[in-house]
């Protein structure tokens, strides 16, 4: 699957794959290390604002409760009237604006023992200082918190919020100091001295904490109540477990619990109005126990970053996408260029060399690889159009040399018997050429009417040189022959021509022999030839017309004068060797086409074997005697093809008659 | 035939007077509950807002009760004709003269208790010795003082108020608390339930059964029809507030906001449930019921720590009214 798909798929898959994952790796740590510190920095924020805020509520709270700590020790200490005691009072009152009011409230009969409760009250009322005595049987305050509290734990206490109906009808907390009188080693309880404050002040300074778009602030009391949130009716109404319990929540319950046993913390926490995720700073307001609460909206606090990172989202989809067309783009780039390449290189080898390639537009590759077609594609078509005129000039050549072959053949005599009214003699030529132009030649002729000259020569090399050169030896021969020449200062004559002027330093061996037809004398003369078989017919019957059989005799190599090859040295003299030839005496010449014939295994048609076909064809007449010679040569070499001309020659000496 | 079945019909419901009262013959009553609008009383409220009482001819006035205007003041004063009380609170009253009848008792079980907080060290009745108990008035003090009796208990009793602040912050190591309100309260001020050793006194052989109905012996003698009435309309009413808890809290809950008392529907919803285990009696016996035993232990307690000297007898006291009322 994967193999098969093209290289702009596997590019953009594996680049988008790779850097998308990248991406991934670095928007989670960037997002989690970003929420990180903007968690930190929120706590931090929260912890500042809230501890400002309690601050400014802890001023207030140790401002007031000097007051009744000082009434309390100016009690236990001094001795007082009760006109001393309601001016000393409303002057604490009126002097002291934090607070609302203030009372100096006796145990039963203490104060008066005629009186069972005295509690003179001051209170601040429409910006004026009121007064009352909290001892009615409808207020018994000996059984209200605010003086029971602190009577039985015997130190100041504040007390819950609370509205008070009897006092001042607004919600108030209440600082009250138990005072003592020394009655011998007892502290007798005598009463308690409160201070009063108004909550609203404290409300107000709550719910002036504004934390991004709804974030808030509440305050809760020692046992959990609700002193100010926004939801209204939490107000004084309910605890914070109460709320927990209402929603079955343990987690917020667990939250109170800490609150009011005065911890400090940074927690997530729901929203009790809008059931947002928030983070919710809390600590607690040393004085009296109550705990600030301030709540972080999470969604808001993260908006920023949210916002960042949808931002941070779309870019990076948007580099991917960005990177994929990139990516199609180079790969198409390569890939086009490849594909049309292919394409044109399947036309060219079809045959078509013309086809159009992409041309290269760029220096890279793809570009060198287009070139480099472009120029294979020229190469081809030049070294096509050079090998067809090679073929067509080695045709033209190879017919010329067919021309020059068959001129070369045209020259040799090849009509047997050539001369029929001369019984003296018969003889026998035959040239079987090899598949190239090669430089063998036979002649023969009368120098005049009783000397018969025969010759035959082999010209070094093949080809035209060597079947011109050949022409020119049998020419020179048959010019340089006179009627008084011996074969010997022919040759000598042949090789001092050949020899001038011979550049290419060929040369020709040849074997030039003159038969006196009436006296059998055989004059010769060999230049570099190989020698040629004598076929004796001493022992035998005279030649008869038309029947050979029984005729043997003997077969020998012809005795020949070394001499040089011909048209090497230009000064070379060659002998003449003679021989008296008997009627039916026959010579053999033959070219080492004969004797270097090869089979397929190498082996040379060599002498001997010559020699003993020779004996085996004595009898026959000259003709049969070379068709049988040729016959043996062929089925020696199974027809493999011969590198050299093959030439043979008989001639006979027969009885001269009439 | 027809004629028989005919005469058979007539003398069933012909013969009878009407159900149904007609409008301008409703007999005008009043009511004061012994407390402060809450779920305690849940059943009158609810059975007032849904017509029960004046579908059984009944033009009921609620009053209006709390700590201040004490019912059974009300109610010898001839203030109103019918109210709730505490079966010990009625006693005495009978026993100091007073001619009033218990014609239902409610409240079956007892929700009076002792809390104290486990870190003070207080597990089991025996370590109260010594320590600082604060507790309510009167007839909240009866089945105390005979549990420290019981137990031989030797305490500092410290008056309690309305709050259980005192408590809270530790001014007493043991309060007084309703099963269905304080305990509930000290709950959500932050004490777990397993942070604190609580002494339910129907637990320890001082089942004292509280809110039963009262009606002056005068009253009831007058028209006995009414008081059944109203003792029928008021079983209705806590039916219905048990089946339909959430609808009975928004009933009661509009009272509380009515008499300007701080409303807290969680809190409300605990004290109805509590009011459901307390009112049910565990024998599946109808509700109502004063049970014999429940109340010749009242009266032993009482006389046993001097509080009466002469009670009347359970069946002067304690008169079903409600079982010849037509449903």
């Amino acid at each position: 699957m994967w193999k098969n798909r093209g290289i702009a798929f596997k590019l953009i898959l594996a680049i988008c794959v790779s850097s998308g994952l990248i991406f991934i790796l670095i928007f989670s740590f960037n997002y989690r290390f970003s929420r990180n510190i903007i968690e930190k920095n929120v706590e931090d924020n929260a912890q500042n604002l809230v501890q400002s805020k309690v601050n400014r509520i802890e001023t207030v709270l140790l401002s007031v409760k000097k007051i009744p700590e000082n009434l309390a020790s100016f009690l236990e200490n001094g001795s007082y009237h009760e006109e001393e005691l309601l001016f000393l009072l409303r002057t604490v009152v009126e002097n002291n604006p934090e607070i609302y009011g203030a009372t100096i409230a006796f145990e039963p009969y203490t104060f008066d023992r005629g009186l069972l409760y005295y509690a003179p009250y001051f209170y601040k009322h429409d910006g004026k200082i009121e007064f009352m005595n909290l001892g009615t049987p409808s207020y018994l305050y000996a059984y209200l918190d605010w003086y029971q509290i602190p009577k039985e734990l015997n130190r100041p206490d504040w007390s819950e919020p609370y509205y008070d109906e009897g006092g001042g009808n607004i919600l108030m907390a209440t600082y009250s100091v138990p005072f003592y009188k020394n009655v011998g080693e007892k502290r007798q309880f005598m009463g308690i001295v409160t201070a009063d404050i108004n909550l609203g002040w404290f409300q107000e300074v709550v719910s002036s904490i504004k934390v991004l778009q709804t974030g808030y602030g509440f305050l809760i009391s020692k046992n959990g109540t609700v002193i100010t949130h926004p939801l209204k009716q939490l107000v004084m109404n309910e605890t914070l477990f109460g709320v927990a319990e209402g929603r079955a929540d343990t987690h917020l319950r667990e939250i109170g619990r800490k609150m009011i046993r005065g911890e400090s913390g940074f927690v997530p926490f729901r929203s009790i109005d809008s059931e947002k995720e928030c983070w919710m700073y809390y600590t607690p307001i040393p004085s009296n126990g109550w705990s600030l609460a301030v709540l972080f909206p999470q969604d808001e606090f993260m908006a920023d970053i949210v916002r960042l990172n949808r931002i941070v989202v779309i870019l990076g989809i948007a580099g991917l996408l960005l990177l994929s067309i990139a990516v199609a783009f180079i790969a198409r780039s390569i890939t086009n260029p490849l594909r049309a390449m292919a394409q044109a290189t399947k036309e060219i080898a079809t045959g078509n060399l013309d086809v159009e390639l992409p041309p290269a537009k760029s220096g890279d590759e793809v570009g060198k690889l287009s070139e480099a077609f472009q120029y294979m594609e020229k190469s081809l078509k030049e070294y096509i159009q050079q090998l067809t005129e090679t073929t067509a000039s080695k045709e033209r050549i190879e017919s010329e040399l067919k021309i020059a072959h068959d001129i070369q053949m045209s020259i040799l005599p090849k009509i047997f018997p050539p001369f029929p009214e001369r019984k003296e003699f018969d003889i026998y030529a035959m040239i079987e050429p090899a598949r190239e132009v090669g430089g063998d030649f036979y002649d023969f002729f009368f120098i005049d009417d009783d000397h018969f000259c025969f010759t035959i020569g082999d010209v070094s090399g093949k080809g035209v040189p060597a079947s011109l050169f050949m022409a020119v030896t049998k020419t020179l021969i048959k010019a340089k022959t006179s009627w008084d020449a011996d074969p010997g200062s022919i040759l000598t004559k042949v090789n001092k021509d050949l020899s001038q002027g011979n550049e290419a330093c060929m040369f020709v061996t040849s074997f030039i022999a003159v038969l006196n037809t009436k006296t059998g004398e055989l004059l010769y003369a060999n230049g570099g030839h190989n020698p040629p078989l004598m076929i004796r017919s001493e022992n035998h019957p005279p030649f008869r017309e038309g029947g050979d059989e029984g005729f043997s005799g003997e077969v020998e190599f012809l005795a020949v004068s070394k001499g040089l090859v011909v048209g090497v040295m230009e000064d070379y003299v060659y002998q003449t060797d003679r021989i008296p030839l008997k009627p039916g005496d026959s010579i053999f010449i033959y070219t080492d086409g004969v004797t270097e014939a090869m089979n397929e295994q190498g082996e040379l048609f060599s002498e001997e074997r010559l020699k003993k076909q020779t004996i085996k064809l004595q009898g026959k007449s000259v003709q049969e005697i070379i068709a049988g010679t040729m016959e043996e040569i062929k089925s020696f070499s199974h027809g493999a093809p011969q590198s050299d001309d093959i030439t043979m020659m008989v001639m006979r000496f027969r009885e001269e008659k009439g | 035939m027809i004629r028989i079945l005919l005469f058979i019909f007539l003398v069933l419901f012909g013969a009878t007077p009407p159900l149904h009262p007609a409008e301008n013959v409703l007999k005008k009553a009043s009511f004061i509950p012994h407390w402060s609008p809450q779920a305690q009383f849940a059943g009158y409220y609810v059975a007032y807002e849904k017509g029960f009482y004046k579908k059984r001819g009944i033009d009921l006035t609620i009053l209006q009760g709390g700590p201040d205007r004490p019912s059974s003041q009300f109610l010898t004063k001839g203030k109103t004709d019918f109210t709730t009380m505490w079966l010990s609170t009625a006693l005495r009253l009978a026993a100091n003269g007073q001619e009033i009848i218990n014609i239902a008792q409610i409240i079956q079980r007892s929700a009076l208790m002792l809390v104290a907080k486990k870190s003070s060290n207080i597990k089991t009745p025996q370590d109260i010795n010594g320590k600082k108990v604060s507790l309510w008035g009167e007839d909240f003090q009866i089945q105390p003082k005979a549990f420290f009796k019981r137990y031989n208990l030797d305490v500092k009793i410290i008056p309690q108020s309305f709050s259980v602040n005192l408590f809270l912050r530790g001014g007493v190591d043991v309060a007084s608390a309703m099963w269905y309100n304080e305990y509930h309260t000290i709950i959500n001020s932050g004490l777990n339930p397993d942070e604190l050793t609580t002494f339910l006194f129907h637990e320890h052989g001082l089942n004292f059964p509280e809110d039963g109905i009262y009606t002056l012996e005068k009253t009831f003698k007058k028209d006995p029809a009414l008081a059944g009435a109203f003792v029928k309309s008021s079983i209705e009413g806590w039916l219905y507030a048990f089946s339909h808890p959430e609808e009975a809290l928004d009933i009661v809950l509009k009272y509380i906001s009515q008499a300007k008392i701080p409303a807290n529907r969680v809190h409300q919803k605990w004290m109805l449930n509590r009011m459901k285990d307390l009112i049910s009696p565990p024998d599946g016996s109808p509700i109502g019921m004063l049970q014999p035993r429940d109340y010749e232990r009242v009266d032993y307690e009482l006389k046993e720590n001097d509080l009466v000297k002469r009670t009347p007898s359970y069946y002067s006291f304690f008169v079903r009214c409600d079982k010849d009322v037509e449903k």
